[in-house]
């Protein structure tokens, strides 16, 4: 059948289910736009304030649903203002799919209006990159792109469009053919030859011998990765701590994929690792990591890291094993597959002695009473009065570290943070796609007042599109995370972090025709957010924080695991 | 046990077949640049296969950035395969053109007597210049370059080094690292 | 119409990607390409073979220019320069084979670098077209394995880049 090329990008769309896009439009990218508004019955597009928010909720959107994420952006300026997004998305592994359009071939590389060489921008960003110059090969490329971001570790890809090939006159074949059947089909065959589509088959004999090493541990501890949770392996998971029974770290990409307030739990590991995680991987005798990739946030120092430990990498990156710390024996499948593996011949273990060893050092969860309003007061409001199930889309710096420590997270997708880029300004972006890709729940978009700033523009998407999504800004009035490093690195040189300005974000809120709220303890803070929750729509709760809340507990960067510079407690 | 890779910093030449698409070489180098490897020489040409080419990549290392950059390697879309062959390993072979200027009859005389014995030619000749062909592994080719400063060179163009395994074995065949970069591979 | 450009850069990380990129950001592909170090260690001498229009070649050629890492630039044609091109070919070979394999490598000018019971490895260092004629008469024997450097070219007399 002879359809427009543009037709073909949007039927291909359909063929991948997509029912959301996001996106700004520009003009080369008007073709594509121009066919959206024929099919708009059947593929909603979110029009966000920048280009940089479309790409966070594209990648909020995939984090949250486990789907790909679609967005759109126009050539020069649209897709380099893409860019932070696809390195969030390309750092924490989120299947997105990025479409931009060029300039036409006439004008490629002669430095054109709005020009720029977007696929060599997002080749080190990217799985893979598309040029598309040849409109027959759109039905193709677009199969493949999709196929590439959603398997194995997932990740974002970007094709390119010449404009030329969009021109509403360019018609070629296509013939619809819904994603579980197009793997029969000639491109999809071929790259399936070359690169695999499925999952890595676990190699079974690195199976045993990982039982065998566990047969053998005494002192067995867990680390929940970030690919339990893109892997959506969290009851593999579940069963597998269970049965080794161990204490379990969970990474901050690893939210949600084991529950937080298990009984088994250490919390989070690293750099803002609870004591427990921290001592519990100094003194391990087995250290089971599945889907992490030690980085330097979790390993720190990889020359002491777990050092009287055997290693063991779960991973399904080949190229993970063995890049950042050394590993004892590594098994590469999905982690899914893997776990459910070894619990097939895993019998229940008990490690009662070393549990109780490490177990007690953890924290007192209940908030400190006080006159002012503490971080762990605002997080233990929101843990009590929030639906159980509700999403939580942070930000960077002290405000996500709070969270991920004082939350508890219980399936995969419920915590949306940006771990290995640390992109300000993420977090509303996300609220927003996990809002649109999941109507019926409660989403919580946690902030500070430097990263609520830098993408609060987008508190009119919020509200054009009727999102009850509540922004809880943590407002110490200043960039608490740089300012905790002067603090304690710098001898308190607090060089350009004090944020003494404005705007007042209540007045903020309202002028973008939202609801604000602000709070300065406790029982205020629990009005205000009963209030926004009852409200059902857009809010922004601005709770005014001491300047000098930190975050403990804290160990240096590239110091030894258990080198508190900082220790846990609020003195 | 934890693997032991050597710490020994070695020649390596890192084989490489892709895809013969735009941008591909400019992907495989960029991995290099990002880890701030600097390679000793780097070659791209055609090989027995249509629309596949070959990248051989000298650097020097030790085995585990080696093992690391090929793993890196490995998951790009259009690389097809990736081989690591250290010194001992393979046959390395290299061409240098070199322009040298040539005075007079006597000197003149001299370079072609140290052509010969290296096994070189000449392959043109100008009113005060001559170019010489020397192909061979890079320190025979590096000694006749040494030997020729003395008269003056003029310019010098080098490929860079290509290598293939020495013995039946190619960069096709199958083996326990190769099954796991193509798991590597699978997760592209 | 195939061109060869030959450049001159210092020699440090990241050059070759962004001198690559100058091709693929016109979308245009790179027949072929060797680096090798000039005399002065500090210089590189890269020699890339494209197949393209001259417009196309003479843009790059500028835009080259331009970057701070390139020294020099030159396009070469064909009548003007000496051009090589070095092969390393892996056949099947037995011992009724082995015969016929040395007798085309004697003709083609092709030297035997490593010999197993069942295969041969020659090397050739000559023109292009004479590289490829080798490989054509080598195809019956079952090629395992070939590596190309892909031309390196300087210029015809005295001058140089």
């Amino acid at each position: 059948m002879k359809i427009r090329a543009t037709q073909a990008i949007m039927e291909c769309l359909l063929e991948q289910g997509v029912d959301t896009v996001f996106g700004y439009p520009g003009g080369t990218i008007l073709n594509i736009y121009d066919e959206l508004y024929r099919y708009q019955d059947r593929i909603h597009h979110v029009l966000t304030a920048h280009e940089q928010g479309a790409a966070h909720a594209a990648d909020g959107y995939a984090r949250s649903t486990g789907k790909v994420g679609v967005c759109f952006a126009t050539s020069g300026p649209g897709a380099t203002n893409l860019t932070t997004g696809i390195a969030t998305a390309h750092l924490d592994s989120s299947p997105v799919v990025f479409i931009t359009c060029n300039v036409g071939e006439n004008l490629l590389g002669k430095d054109a209006f709005q020009e720029v060489d977007s696929t060599g921008i997002a080749m080190p960003i990217t799985k893979a990159t598309f040029l598309v110059r040849d409109a027959a090969t759109i039905p193709d490329v677009m199969r493949q792109a999709f196929a590439v971001a959603a398997t194995g570790r997932p990740g974002p890809v970007l094709i390119d469009f010449l404009k030329n090939v969009t021109a509403p006159s360019q018609m070629i074949d296509y013939d619809f053919v819904p994603w579980r059947e197009n793997r029969r089909l000639e491109s999809l065959r071929s790259l399936n030859a070359s690169h695999q589509l499925k999952n890595p088959e676990p190699n079974r004999q690195d199976i045993e011998k990982l039982l065998e090493m566990i047969g053998q541990a005494k002192k067995p501890f867990l680390i929940c990765g970030g690919g339990v949770v893109r892997g959506r392996a969290h009851r593999e998971f579940g069963e597998f701590a269970e049965k080794l029974d161990a204490p379990v770290a969970i990474t901050v990409m690893g939210g949600g994929g084991f529950p937080g307030g298990h009984s088994l739990t250490t919390g989070m590991i690293g750099m803002h690792g609870s004591r427990a995680s921290n001592v519990a991987c100094d003194e391990c005798d087995l250290l089971i990591a599945v889907g992490c990739r030690f980085s330097d946030r979790v390993a720190l120092d990889p020359a002491t890291f777990a050092s009287q430990a055997k290693i063991v990498q779960i991973d399904i990156d080949r190229a993970e094993i063995d890049k950042n710390v050394l590993t004892d024996h590594h098994i590469i499948g999905s982690a899914r597959k893997v776990l459910a593996l070894l619990n097939e011949k895993m019998p229940q273990y008990h490690h009662d002695v070393w549990k109780q060893y490490i177990l007690p050092m953890r924290a007192p969860s209940v908030a400190a009473e006080s006159e002012v309003l503490t971080p762990q007061q605002i997080l233990d409001v929101i843990q009590r009065q929030a639906p159980k199930d509700t999403m939580v889309a942070t930000d960077v710096g002290q405000n996500q570290m709070w969270a991920i420590k004082y939350l508890h997270f219980n399936y995969p997708g419920q915590l949306l943070t940006s771990g290995g880029f640390g992109t300000m300004g993420f977090g509303l972006g996300a609220a927003i796609g996990a809002q649109m890709g999941n109507p019926d729940k409660r989403v919580i978009h946690i902030t500070g007042d430097g990263c609520f700033r830098m993408n609060c523009h987008e508190l009119c998407t919020v509200e054009h599109y009727h999102l009850p999504i509540i922004s809880v800004v943590f407002n110490n009035g200043t960039l608490g995370m740089v300012r905790q490093w002067q603090n304690l690195i710098y001898d308190k040189r607090f060089s350009a972090t004090t944020l003494d300005r404005g705007p007042d974000f209540v007045k903020l809120a309202e002028a973008y025709g939202l609801k604000g709220y602000r709070v300065r303890t406790r029982v205020e803070m629990e009005a205000a957010l009963d209030k926004a929750l009852a409200d059902g729509c857009g809010a922004v709760i601005d709770c005014v924080l001491d300047i000098d809340e930190m975050v403990r507990p804290m160990v240096a960067a590239g110091s030894p695991i258990t080198d508190f510079l900082l220790k846990e407690g609020t003195t | 046990m934890k693997k032991e890779f050597s710490m020994e910093r070695k020649r390596y030449t890192l084989c490489i077949l892709v895809e013969d698409i735009p941008g591909v070489l400019s992907q495989v180098a960029r991995l290099f640049s990002r880890k701030g490897y600097n390679i000793e020489s780097i070659v791209s040409g055609e090989t027995d296969r249509p629309g596949i080419t070959r990248i051989s990549i000298e650097l020097l290392g030790d085995e585990l950035m080696i093992d690391q950059i090929a793993a890196q390697c490995r998951k790009l879309l259009p690389v097809k395969a990736v081989k690591i062959l250290d010194e001992e390993s393979c046959i390395r072979r290299e061409i240098a053109l070199i322009k040298v200027r040539a005075a007079d009859r006597a000197a003149r005389d001299e370079i072609i007597q140290l052509v010969n014995i290296f096994r070189a030619k000449v392959i043109d000749v100008g009113k005060e210049s001559l170019t010489i062909w020397v192909f061979g592994s890079q320190s025979k080719n590096t000694a006749l370059i040494g030997m020729l400063e003395d008269f003056g060179i003029l310019e010098i163009a080098k490929t860079g080094t290509i290598a293939i395994e020495r013995g039946r074995s190619t960069i096709y065949d199958n083996n326990k690292l190769r099954e796991e970069y193509d798991y590597g591979k699978n997760v592209l | 119409m195939k061109q060869t450009i030959s450049v001159l850069v210092e020699n440090r990380a990241g050059v070759l990607g962004r001198i690559t990129s100058l091709f693929s950001r016109r979308a245009f592909n790179i027949d072929s390409l060797a680096v090798g170090v000039t005399d002065d260690p500090a210089i590189s001498r890269i020699t890339i073979i494209v197949d393209n229009g001259n417009s196309v070649v003479e843009q790059v050629e500028k835009q080259l220019n331009k970057l701070v890492e390139v020294i020099k630039v030159r396009t070469l044609d064909e009548s003007s320069m000496i051009g090589r091109e070095l092969m390393i070919l892996k056949v099947s070979a037995n011992a009724k084979t082995r015969n016929n394999i040395m007798t085309i490598c004697d003709i083609c000018g092709a030297k035997v670098a490593d010999i197993s019971p069942t295969s041969m490895t020659m090397e050739l260092s000559d023109t292009p077209d004479r590289v490829n004629t080798f490989e054509e008469m080598m195809r019956p024997f079952n090629i395992l394995e070939v590596a190309r450097t892909g031309m390196i070219a300087l210029q015809k007399g005295g001058g140089k880049i």
